[in-house]
């Protein structure tokens, strides 16, 4: 046996010294993702210049970036987007408001759940923008089947969403409702739409994202306006830096309805916070 | 199949204060008092995949007005069962429960006839502190300003007053059975439920709470039916303590504590008298007879 293992030994442990000196990993992180974007537009833009890549299809960010001033001096764009805008919040909220009413009755109530879900299971499966052709039918070319379709994407969504969060409310909380003997509209109000609310804000969400496919898609064949309709158009007439403006406009469009989400689920759900 | 028609508790509400239906009553230990509740062969049966299951096979007690009444078993015994049937969330396939009412008045026909205390966290997390506490009162339909008015002492009573704005999350497990209790009080039912209510809690905490109980039940000396697993638990705070035997739940024995430690009661001194560890052991043989014996069903 050696000295030294006769002694033992004595593991020293020291305070890490790491958090002080250098960036920290997150601050790392944070750099990498504004960078990649970053990077990848700079390289398409050193490609496009250097003739790397056809710029008929994949025209330079530079010039895209032109066309999208240029179009802001117009009315085009802004009309585009707000008129796509108002099918979307308007469609959404016709089609989100009954889908939580609906979903909340269906999850607290066995003989509307009876009737409901197999009219929701027969319908829902059904590709909502394959109801184009019908709305357009029966409403017209006018707003009013733009609102409908988006509407149709999104009740199935939240309806289907709420019902499931109603269901999965722990069940110690109805019977609390029970014990104390709250009548059904405080059950409704008080404890089934609070329960669900994580549920509901998932719908919400699933659906907004629906709703901007369908609108888009529906303004490619049935409208004569809107961010669907200038991406359509632009592609017919093969001004592509055009198109690549209203890519970027959905893109927007999109990343900005998901935050207003996001939002509205912090402030409905203080106790989801943790502190 | 089995007859799952629910029978419900009925509500006896005497007319005057020398009702007849007193007289007869008076029976067994809590003579001096007319009996708050009588259950008379309560039964339950399930049937889990088609089996029948006996959950309660037939209990017969009465319980007197003010008495704190405390139900400890071998766990599936059935007395969480008891307690739900007796707070009208689940039926009994047969016997009959009769709670009496305090007089008819109108006061007493809004009073709830009871108010449960749940084992696991109960309080809704979307409502603060004092929404949970008024939320009995809120069902009954009285507005904002007088339920809010009216939760005040049962928020302070259990000493909460700076949280009454907080959410349940922002509260500690001890903190948040507080909410619970005040809620159950501020409801002012005829009586009082609780099931295992600190279980889920720490030693330290446990111990805190059940002295807080013991200070507020002797103020309000409201009722309790109190379900629980801890013999210590039972013995520091119960008058009666009911021990069941093991599934169908029976009544194996029922042992008067409060002749043995009058009230008010001191904990120390109560955990300090050598009666405590002779009650203890009594309790405890024959809940271990019951585990062996229903260990043994199960092997045979």
């Amino acid at each position: 046996m050696s000295m030294q293992e006769a002694r033992g030994q004595v593991v020293i442990m020291q305070p890490e010294l790491g958090g002080t000196r250098g960036p920290s990993r997150r601050q790392l992180e944070r750099v990498l993702s504004v960078g990649s974007p970053v990077a990848l537009l700079a390289m398409w833009e050193g490609a496009a210049w250097l003739g790397k890549i056809d710029t008929r299809f994949f025209p330079a960010p530079s010039g895209i970036f032109q066309e999208f001033l240029t179009l802001l001096q117009g009315t085009e764009l802004l009309r585009d987007v707000g008129v796509t805008l108002s099918r979307l919040a308007i469609g959404f909220l016709i089609g989100a408001i009954p889908g939580i009413l609906i979903g909340l009755a269906v999850g607290l109530f066995g003989p509307v759940r009876a009737i409901v879900s197999p009219l929701v299971d027969a319908i829902f499966p059904i590709p909502k923008i394959a109801i184009l052709p019908l709305f357009l039918m029966i409403f017209g070319l006018g707003e009013t089947s733009k609102y409908a379709i988006v509407a149709v994407a999104v009740i199935f969504l939240v309806l289907i969403n709420t019902a499931s969060g109603v269901r999965n409310i722990d069940r110690i909380f109805l019977d609390v409702a029970r014990n104390y003997n709250a009548g059904r509209m405080m059950v409704f109000w008080d404890i089934a739409l609070p329960g669900a609310l994580p549920s509901i804000l998932t719908g919400l969400k699933l659906g907004m994202g629906i709703a901007l496919v369908v609108i888009i898609s529906a303004e490619f064949v049935g409208a004569q306006s809107g961010i669907g309709y200038m991406i359509w158009s632009s592609w017919q007439t093969l001004q592509v830096e055009k198109m690549y403006v209203g890519l970027m406009v959905i893109s927007v469009v999109g990343f900005v309805a998901a935050m207003v989400l996001t939002l509205l689920e912090r402030v409905l759900m203080p106790w989801k916070r943790g502190d | 199949m089995e007859n799952t028609a629910a029978i419900m508790p009925r509500i006896v509400t005497p007319v005057g204060p020398c009702s007849a239906a007193h007289a007869d009553w008076a029976s067994g230990k809590s003579a001096a008092l007319p009996a708050k509740i009588r259950m008379t062969n309560v039964q339950k049966r399930f049937s889990v995949r088609g089996r029948p299951v006996e959950a309660l096979g037939g209990i017969t007690v009465d319980i007197a007005d003010h008495e704190f009444f405390t139900i400890v078993g071998p766990s599936g015994c059935g007395k969480t069962t008891l307690l739900r049937i007796l707070a009208g969330l689940e039926g009994m396939t047969d016997g009959s429960i009769e709670i009496s009412r305090e007089l008819a008045s109108e006061a007493s026909a809004v009073r709830p006839i009871n108010a449960m205390v749940f084992q696991e966290q109960s309080i809704f997390p979307w409502m603060t502190v004092r929404d949970n506490v008024a939320l009995g009162l809120k069902a009954r339909g009285l507005s904002k300003r007088s339920r809010y008015a009216a939760v005040e002492p049962h928020i302070c009573k259990v000493g909460l007053e700076a949280f009454a704005d907080a959410l349940p999350h922002q509260l500690s497990g001890g903190m948040k059975q507080r909410v619970a209790i005040a809620r159950a009080l501020a409801n002012d039912p005829e009586i009082l439920l609780m099931d295992e209510p600190f279980s889920a809690l720490d030693e330290q905490t446990k111990l805190i709470l059940e002295e807080e109980l013991l200070r507020i039940w002797e103020e309000t000396r409201k009722t309790v039916v109190y379900v629980t697993h801890s013999i210590d638990e039972a013995i520091m705070i119960s008058d009666r303590i009911m021990v069941m035997s093991a599934r169908p739940g029976r009544i194996k024995d029922v042992i008067d504590v409060g002749a043995l430690f009058p009230r008010p009661r001191n904990m120390d001194a109560v955990k300090a008298s050598p009666r405590y560890g002779e009650l203890f052991n009594r309790i405890w043989h024959e809940l271990r007879e019951e585990v062996f014996a229903s260990r043994a069903g199960i092997q045979g």
